[in-house]
């Protein structure tokens, strides 16, 4: 596994104040890798690192295996939390602005945008200015200018806030499309439930420190907790729950009487699962059986507790 | 094009392209020219206006010395006492009545003579007046001594004192204020373009800043390019707008004197100084000295030099003045928050102003012109208003240009590096209003 982005032991203080302490983490190539950690933790200071807004004050990284260089800009897209576009400029000659400062020719900017415009059905826009667009359209104007210049590296902070939830969807399907082409996409946010599901990898951020980071399938192995969830109801003139409590670990028993069925969770080690399953099957209706598994945020919340107890 | 010349070109056309500036272009002109017309024409109509001054002379003397002149005219009254004599200027709306009595000589008459107006008169009036009553008794004077007018004119001869540096440039009176004049005139011009345009490269920064684009664009250029941009295109901008301004306000102040008739020289006129009691040749031969030797030196100044260090010092001063402003503008979030960082901008600027005013006008190579002009915050304004004396020998010493330059110039690089480093910090600051502590802990970010 290649990785289009490496971050070497990175370091950063700002007066007194450590934003970034000793990261380091892997972003490989054409992964979508979730950036996560409550705000303030340090994701947008890490992200203007990479995109040459700050420097580190120690440690390196680097872009395709060499260390950052000003002429990497042209081949990372970062669309920041804090985004916005000069009001007075009408809409065509600010994007033609903002792509040629990303490296593209004139010539080449006007292809990029035409395809874009077209394909985000606004090719009207061209000579409005951006003081006549909504919020949603100038967020779609950015977002354009983010990835026009097909970067290898996409750097998305807080994407989806401020979106509404037509635009968010597009916007989301333009970003998977993006990476099934080829891209390596970076997700910065703090609301960990809303990229988790397009994520492969994640790193979690918390006060400065990376505290963990990962394939998520295997992060999400890693901090299985052996608890099932089961749906039961017991034979006709079978035996009942206590049964199943005598030789199961069981919580948070709940009776549905209209379908006379049990919900429960089961604690189980690997080996008790084939017997635990012979159990259930044999004494009643197993409708559902399946195995809890935590979300990112479950899983940055125990860690950080796990960190924080071992002191 | 590279990254800085797109810069610039935005900002400049950014620039042009606004409204409010476009309209501040072509109408400032048009206000600046329609105010000296108005001007012009009020003081023509003002000059044409002829006042009517009545005369009741009941003595033997100055009987044909009263002729319209100067906006003047004079109306003879005869055969009424002094009281029927008032009641008829009243009644005849005229200006007023000189009333000369009936006594022995004419020094006694002009002693006795009164000027009777409905309100104070006006001095350009009672000058008139008064300047033919004084002529008429000089001649009477002249006449009782047994001299002649001409023996009179070669005595009231003027002499003035030759004067010449050891180096042997001749010089004259007035003429260090002539030239402190000149060289002022450039000074000035530097503090109003870097007040006006400085400004415009804080505002813009502070656009970039709530508009939030610029995390967008430093992402794809150096924070120090943005600054240097947008710096070097509003100063193109405001360069197009003074050559604008210079070539319409003096193409439209031509057509529009010439269409109004009225004679550009009224401007240049001097209002009348009381007290001058030169014949009137006299005293056009005197100015035209005056002119004839301010021109010359006008035209003995080094002005490829002057321009050229013009050109070096509003570009150095220009910049550090800017990159100043550039940083306050990323310091703050919004106009209102500026006024604090400001204020410690523009008082060397003042300052420059009003001691280039007071002390270099006097003594242009005095100790306080010499440290002002070394002092970098200073030296584009004042140094350029002691240039006009030449350098070296009589003028500026060379040690001391090149020292100013060299201030100069270290002082733009350290400024600019300083400013850099705020702005680089305070774009991406938002929410509070930093201290001046603050702004010094960024320095080290």
């Amino acid at each position: 596994m290649q990785a289009v982005l490496s971050v070497r032991e990175v370091t950063k203080q700002f007066g007194t104040y450590k934003a970034l302490d000793g990261i380091t983490l892997d972003i490989p190539k054409g992964s979508i890798f979730g950036l996560l950690g409550p705000n303030g933790a340090g994701k947008t200071t890490l992200i203007r690192i990479i995109n040459q807004i700050t420097f580190p004050d120690s440690g390196s990284v680097l872009f395709d295996g060499e260390p950052l260089k000003p002429e990497h800009i042209a081949r990372i897209g970062y669309l920041p939390e804090e985004r916005g576009l000069y009001k007075s400029m009408k809409v065509g000659e600010q994007a033609l602005y903002l792509a040629q400062l990303k490296g593209l020719s004139r010539q080449e900017a006007k292809a990029q945008l035409r395809f874009w415009f077209e394909r985000f059905e606004i090719g009207d826009w061209w000579n409005r200015k951006v003081q006549e667009l909504s919020k949603g359209m100038a967020q779609k104007i950015q977002f354009i200018v983010t990835v026009l210049h097909r970067p290898k590296l996409l750097i998305f902070d807080e994407p989806f806030s401020g979106f509404d939830p037509i635009n968010a969807a597009l916007i989301k399907d333009q970003i998977l499309e993006l990476g099934q082409q080829g891209a390596s996409i970076i997700f910065s946010t703090h609301r960990m439930e809303s990229v988790e599901e397009l994520c492969e990898y994640i790193g979690l951020i918390h006060r400065s420190r990376l505290i963990l980071s990962g394939k998520l399938s295997d992060i999400k192995k890693a901090n299985r907790t052996g608890r099932y969830k089961v749906e039961w109801s017991p034979r006709e003139g079978g035996r009942g729950l206590e049964h199943l409590q005598e030789q199961l670990r069981i919580s948070e028993p709940v009776f549905h009487p209209e379908e006379g069925s049990y919900t429960f969770t089961v604690q189980l080690d690997d080996p008790q699962k084939a017997a635990a399953l012979q159990l259930l099957a044999g004494q009643g209706d197993l409708s559902h059986f399946s195995e809890w598994i935590p979300s990112a945020n479950d899983i940055f919340i125990q860690t950080v507790q796990k960190q924080e107890s071992h002191g | 094009m590279g990254k800085l010349g797109l810069i610039i070109r935005r900002e400049y056309l950014a620039k042009v392209r606004n409204k409010s500036f476009v309209i501040m272009t072509f109408l400032s002109p048009i206000l600046l020219v329609g105010m000296i017309v108005l001007i012009a024409y009020l003081t023509k109509v003002n000059d044409n206006e002829t006042r009517v001054v009545a005369v009741l002379n009941e003595s033997a003397y100055f009987g044909d010395s009263f002729f319209t002149e100067d906006g003047v005219s004079f109306v003879q009254l005869r055969g009424m006492g002094l009281p029927a004599a008032k009641d008829s200027t009243i009644a005849m709306g005229h200006y007023g009545l000189l009333h000369l009595p009936n006594l022995a000589g004419p020094d006694q008459v002009a002693q006795g003579a009164y000027f009777y107006t409905r309100e104070v008169p006006s001095t350009a009036v009672l000058q008139t007046v008064e300047s033919v009553l004084e002529d008429d008794l000089r001649a009477y004077r002249l006449e009782s001594l047994g001299v002649s007018q001409e023996q009179y004119a070669s005595v009231r001869q003027g002499y003035d004192l030759n004067t010449e540096t050891f180096s042997g440039e001749r010089s004259h009176k007035g003429i260090n204020e002539f030239k402190a004049i000149v060289g002022g005139s450039f000074g000035y011009l530097i503090m109003m373009f870097i007040i006006i345009y400085g400004g415009f490269v804080m505002r813009s920064v502070i656009e970039e800043k709530t508009s939030r684009i610029i995390e967008v664009i430093i992402s794809s250029v150096k924070p120090f390019e943005l600054m240097m941009g947008k710096i070097i295109g509003t100063s193109l901008a405001g360069v197009t707008q003074f050559l604008i301004w210079i070539l319409s306000a003096g193409m439209l102040l031509f057509v529009v004197l010439l269409f109004m008739d009225i004679d550009p020289a009224i401007l240049m006129q001097r209002p009348g100084m009381p007290g001058l009691d030169q014949g009137l040749a006299d005293s056009a031969l005197a100015q035209d000295q005056t002119a004839r030797l301010v021109i010359e030196e006008f035209i003995q100044l080094p002005m490829g030099m002057l321009i050229l260090f013009f050109l070096v010092y509003f570009v150095l001063g220009y910049l550090i003045y800017s990159s100043i402003y550039a940083a306050i503008g990323a310091a703050v979030d919004n106009e209102t928050d500026t006024q604090q960082f400001i204020f410690p901008v523009i008082l060397p600027l003042m300052l420059a102003i009003y001691v280039g005013f007071f002390s270099v006008f006097s003594n242009p190579h005095g100790p306080i012109a010499v440290a002002f002009s070394l002092f970098p915050l200073t030296s584009p304004i004042v140094m350029l208003m002691r240039l006009p004396g030449g350098i070296g020998e009589g003028g500026v010493p060379l040690w001391q240009l090149l020292a100013s330059l060299l201030f100069l110039l270290i002082t733009f690089i350290g400024i600019v590096w300083l400013a850099a480093k705020i702005y680089r910090v305070g774009i991406l600051m938002y929410g509070k209003k930093p201290t001046y502590k603050e702004l010094y802990k960024w320095l080290k970010y």
